[in-house]
C-alpha cells in the first residue's frame, strides 16, 4: 500500500513539474507569475534527487556506509573532524555559493527568461551536481586529496599540472571581474561606498574580539558584527545626505579600483584573523540569511515575471554582451548550473569533515541543487522588473551613449518601453543619483530584491533595502576577493618554491610579500581594464570567466570519467562523460568565436583591429583615443588568454582519453589510487551528541 | 518544541564554530588520554582551530 502511495505522490510531483516547466516554456507575451519558476525548480530537483542522484550514489559510485571516511580515519580533533551531516552540508553549501550564481543569471537574463532558466534547472541536475558529488566521492576514497593531487595521481604529470595551471588561472580571473562588479556598484553612489567601506574596520572589530577580547566566543562576535554591519547601511543614508561628508564617499571607478587593489593586498599579507577570518562568518551568516529572506518574499509575494520568455538579442546583438544564445548562454551561467570552482571544494575541504559516505548524495548533489536555485531566485529578481528598466540599468554607456533622453530613446526602440522620468523617480527611491549604466548584475540585482522586499515592507524603506542588497552582495564579494588572493599566494609560493625553494617558504617576508602583490597586480591589471573600458569591461570578463570556470569544471569532469573508466565502470562513464562532452563542446564553441569572430564585439582579434584602425584613422574621441593602445593590447591578451585556456582544456581531455584507451586496450596505466577499505566504527547516535 | 529548538541552537553553535573548543576537549578526553601534556586553553585552541581553517581554498564563486 505504500509502494502505490510512494508511486502515486511522485508521479503527481512528476506531472507538477512537467505542467511547470512546459508552463514557463510555452508562455508568450504574458506575464507569469515566479511561482511557476520555484515550482519548476522543486519538483524538477527532487525528482532528479530521488532517482538519479539515487542511482549515481548507490550503482555508479557504489558508496559503502560500512566504510571509515578520512574523516573517522584521520581524526584529529582539528581539520580531520567527523561531523553531523546537516552541519557539513551547512559548511559546504557556504563554500560554494558565492557571488556567481546572483550575478551570472542577472547578465544572462538578456535573452529572456526562459534560456537561462532551463540551462540552471537541467545543467545542475545533470551536469554541476553530478559533478560535485562524483568529485566529493573520489576525494572522500583518496584521503581527502585534492583535484590537482587526484589528476596527478590518476592521470599523470601532464594532468596534474595542468589542473594547477587552470586553477590558478580562473582564480585571476575570477578576482578581477569579482573587484569590477563591486567597484561598478560603488561607483559615484556614496551610500553603497560608505557601507562597503564600513565593513573592514567592523571586521576587524569582530577578528579582535574573538581573538582576544573573548576568545573563541564566535557566536557573540558575530552577533555584534551583524548588528554593526545593520547600523552602517543605515548610516550610510544619513552620510549620503550630509553635503560635508558625502564628498569622501564620492568617487571614480578608478579610484575605486586603486583602493580594492590595495585592500587585496592587504588582506593577503595581514593575519587571517584579523580581517579575513571575520568578514568570512560575517558574510556567511549575511549570505544565509539574505537568501532564505529572498526564497520567503519570492514565495508569499509571488511576484509577476515581466521579462518576455525569449528577447531578440538571442541573435547575437544583446547589449550587456555579445554573443548568440549558443553558447554563450552556457558561458555566462557556469554558477548556479555546473561550476568547475566547487571541484575544489568537493575535494580537499569537504571530506575532511564527512562522516559517512552514505551522505555524500546529500552533500555534493543537495547542495548544488540548493546553489541552482539560488541562481533561480536571481533570475527571478532580475526578471520581475519592467524589462526596459532592466536594460536600462544593465546597457553600458558604450552601447546606449552617456545621454539618459538617447538611451531610453533606444531601449525603447528595442521593444523594451521605459522614459527617463521612470528611471529618475526609481533612482531617488533606492536612494541613488542615477541607475543609467550601471552595468555588473548587482546594482539591477539589488533594485530587484529592493523592489521584492519593499512590496513586503513598505516602499518607504526602498532606499534602505537596495542598499542593503548592495552591502550583501558587496560583502561576500570582498570575501571572495580577499580569500581568493590569498589562496593564489600560496599557490604561487609553492610554484615559485619549485624554482628557488627559499619562495616556497609561506612565511618568509619577502616571498610573502612580493607574491601577494604578484597576484593582486595580475588581477588588478585586468580590473583596471575593465574599468577604463567604456563598455563596462564586464561584456569581457564575465565570459572569460564563464570560460575558465567550465574549463574547470572539464578537467574535473575528465578526472572523474578517467577514475571512473579504471575502477572498471566503463559502462556508467557516461554518467560524467556526457556533461564532459557538452563542456567540451560549449567552451571550445566559445573560445573559437572569441578568437576568430568578425564581430567586433565578440572577437577580440576583431575589436582589437577595429580599434587599431579607428585610432590610425583618428575617428576616436579624444578620452577614447587616450585609452585606446591600453585596450588594443587587453583584446590581444584576452585572445592569447582564450586560447591558452583551450589547449589546457584540450590537453588535459586528451590526457584522459590517453589513460582510458591505455587502460582498455590492457597497457599499463597509472594503479588507482583509492584507499583500502577500514570498517567504520562510528554510530550515528554519537555524531548527534 | 524545547527541545527542537535546543537541537537548532546546537546546530549553529557547531556550524559557527561556536563549540569547537567544547567538540576539541572531548575529543582530548576520548584519544589522548595517556597524554602528559595538558590540553590546549580557550585561547590557544582558537588561535591553532582558525588559523587552519584558512590554508586552501575556502570560498568559491
Amino acid at each position: 500500500m505504500n509502494k502505490i502511495a510512494e508511486k502515486l505522490i511522485w508521479m503527481l510531483i512528476a506531472l507538477l513539474g512537467a505542467s511547470a516547466v512546459g508552463g514557463i516554456a510555452l508562455n508568450r507575451g504574458e506575464n507569469i507569475n515566479a511561482l511557476w519558476f520555484i515550482a519548476a525548480a522543486l519538483c524538477v530537483y527532487a525528482i532528479a534527487y530521488r532517482f538519479y542522484a539515487k542511482w549515481i550514489a548507490l550503482t555508479v559510485l557504489a558508496v559503502d556506509d560500512t566504510r571509515a571516511t578520512p574523516a573517522e580515519r584521520l581524526d584529529n580533533g582539528h581539520d580531520f573532524v567527523p561531523t553531523n551531516k546537516w552541519i557539513v552540508f551547512g559548511h559546504h553549501f557556504a563554500a560554494i555559493a558565492g557571488p556567481g550564481p546572483l550575478v551570472g543569471p542577472t547578465l544572462a537574463a538578456q535573452f529572456g527568461y526562459l534560456p537561462g532558466t532551463l540551462w540552471i534547472l537541467f545543467g545542475a541536475v545533470l551536469g554541476g551536481c553530478v559533478q560535485d558529488m562524483t568529485i566529493l566521492f573520489l576525494s572522500t576514497r583518496r584521503d581527502a586529496k585534492s583535484l590537482g593531487q587526484m589528476a596527478r595521481d590518476e592521470l599523470g604529470v601532464l594532468g596534474g599540472t595542468a589542473a594547477l595551471i587552470a586553477t590558478f588561472a580562473i582564480m585571476i580571473i575570477l578576482i578581477a571581474v569579482l573587484g569590477l562588479v563591486v567597484v561598478n556598484a560603488m561607483k559615484h553612489s556614496p551610500w553603497a561606498t560608505f557601507t562597503v567601506s564600513a565593513t573592514i574596520p567592523i571586521a576587524i572589530i569582530v577578528g579582535v574580539y574573538m581573538r582576544h577580547l573573548r576568545p573563541g566566543q564566535v557566536l557573540e562576535a558575530t552577533v555584534l558584527g551583524v548588528f554593526l554591519l545593520l547600523s552602517s547601511v543605515a548610516l550610510g543614508g544619513w552620510v549620503d545626505h550630509q553635503e560635508s561628508l558625502r564628498v569622501w564617499f564620492d568617487h571614480e571607478g578608478l579610484t575605486l579600483a586603486w583602493c580594492i587593489m590595495v585592500y587585496g593586498f592587504a588582506a593577503a599579507i595581514l593575519p587571517v584573523w584579523l580581517l579575513l577570518a571575520p568578514r568570512d562568518y560575517l558574510s556567511t551568516y549575511m549570505k544565509l540569511g539574505t537568501i532564505t529572506l529572498l526564497a520567503v518574499a519570492i514565495i508569499f509575494l509571488r511576484p509577476d515575471v515581466k521579462m518576455p520568455a525569449i528577447t531578440q538579442f538571442i541573435d547575437g546583438t544583446g547589449p550587456i554582451f555579445g554573443g548568440k544564445l549558443f553558447p554563450f548562454v552556457f558561458i555566462t551561467i557556469a554558477c548556479g548550473a555546473i561550476s568547475g570552482f566547487h571541484a575544489l571544494i568537493s575535494s580537499g575541504t569537504t571530506p575532511k569533515l564527512l562522516a559517512n559516505e552514505g551522505d555524500i548524495r546529500m552533500i555534493g548533489y543537495g547542495g548544488m541543487l540548493l546553489e541552482s536555485f539560488v541562481a533561480v531566485m536571481a533570475m527571478i529578481a532580475a526578471t520581475v522588473l519592467d524589462p526596459g528598466v532592466f536594460f536600462a540599468i544593465n546597457s553600458s554607456a558604450g552601447i546606449v551613449g552617456t545621454d539618459a533622453a538617447k538611451a531610453v530613446q533606444t531601449i525603447t526602440a528595442w521593444g523594451f518601453p521605459v522614459t527617463v522620468e521612470q528611471m529618475q523617480t526609481l533612482a531617488q527611491q533606492m536612494g541613488e543619483v542615477t541607475l543609467f549604466a550601471r552595468t555588473g548584475g548587482a546594482p539591477s540585482l539589488a533594485v530587484g530584491m529592493a523592489s521584492i522586499f519593499g512590496s513586503a515592507f513598505g516602499d518607504s524603506l526602498l532606499a534602505m533595502w537596495y542598499h542593503f542588497a548592495i552591502m550583501f552582495e558587496a560583502i561576500f564579494i570582498l570575501t571572495t576577493l580577499d580569500a581568493g588572493t590569498r589562496v593564489g599566494r600560496f599557490m604561487l609560493q609553492d610554484m615559485l618554491g619549485n624554482i628557488w625553494p627559499k619562495m616556497g617558504e609561506t612565511s618568509w617576508t619577502p616571498s610573502v610579500v612580493s607574491s601577494s602583490a604578484l597576484v593582486v597586480a595580475a588581477w588588478g591589471y585586468f580590473l583596471y581594464i575593465g574599468v577604463i573600458d567604456p563598455n563596462g569591461g564586464v561584456n569581457i570578463l564575465w565570459p572569460l570567466f564563464g570560460i575558465a570556470n567550465q574549463m574547470l569544471a572539464a578537467i574535473a569532469l575528465s578526472v572523474a570519467t578517467g577514475i571512473l573508466v579504471k575502477s572498471g565502470k566503463l559502462r556508467y562513464a557516461w554518467v560524467t562523460a556526457l556533461p564532459l562532452l557538452w563542456l567540451i563542446t560549449i567552451t571550445s564553441t566559445a573560445a573559437w568565436q572569441k578568437i576568430t569572430s568578425d564581430d567586433i564585439r565578440i572577437g577580440f582579434f576583431a575589436a582589437a583591429n577595429d580599434l587599431s584602425d579607428k585610432l590610425a584613422a583618428n575617428l576616436l574621441p579624444p578620452e577614447k583615443a587616450l585609452v585606446a593602445p591600453q585596450l588594443i593590447f587587453n583584446f590581444h591578451l584576452d585572445g592569447v588568454i582564450t586560447i591558452f585556456f583551450i589547449a589546457l582544456l584540450w590537453l588535459i581531455v586528451l590526457d584522459m582519453v590517453r589513460v582510458v584507451v591505455r587502460y582498455l586496450i590492457g597497457k599499463p596505466v597509472l594503479p588507482t589510487t583509492e584507499t583500502a577499505h577500514s570498517p567504520s566504527r562510528l554510530v550515528e547516535d554519537w555524531l548527534q551528541d | 518544541m524545547v527541545l527542537r529548538l535546543k537541537r537548532v541552537w546546537r546546530a549553529v553553535r557547531q556550524l559557527s564554530g561556536d563549540d569547537a573548543y567544547e567538540r576539541y576537549l572531548r575529543h582530548y578526553a576520548n584519544h589522548h588520554q595517556g597524554n602528559k601534556e595538558p590540553p590546549l586553553t580557550k585561547a590557544e585552541f582558537f588561535k591553532r582551530w582558525q588559523d587552519g581553517l584558512w590554508d586552501g581554498v575556502k570560498r568559491c564563486c
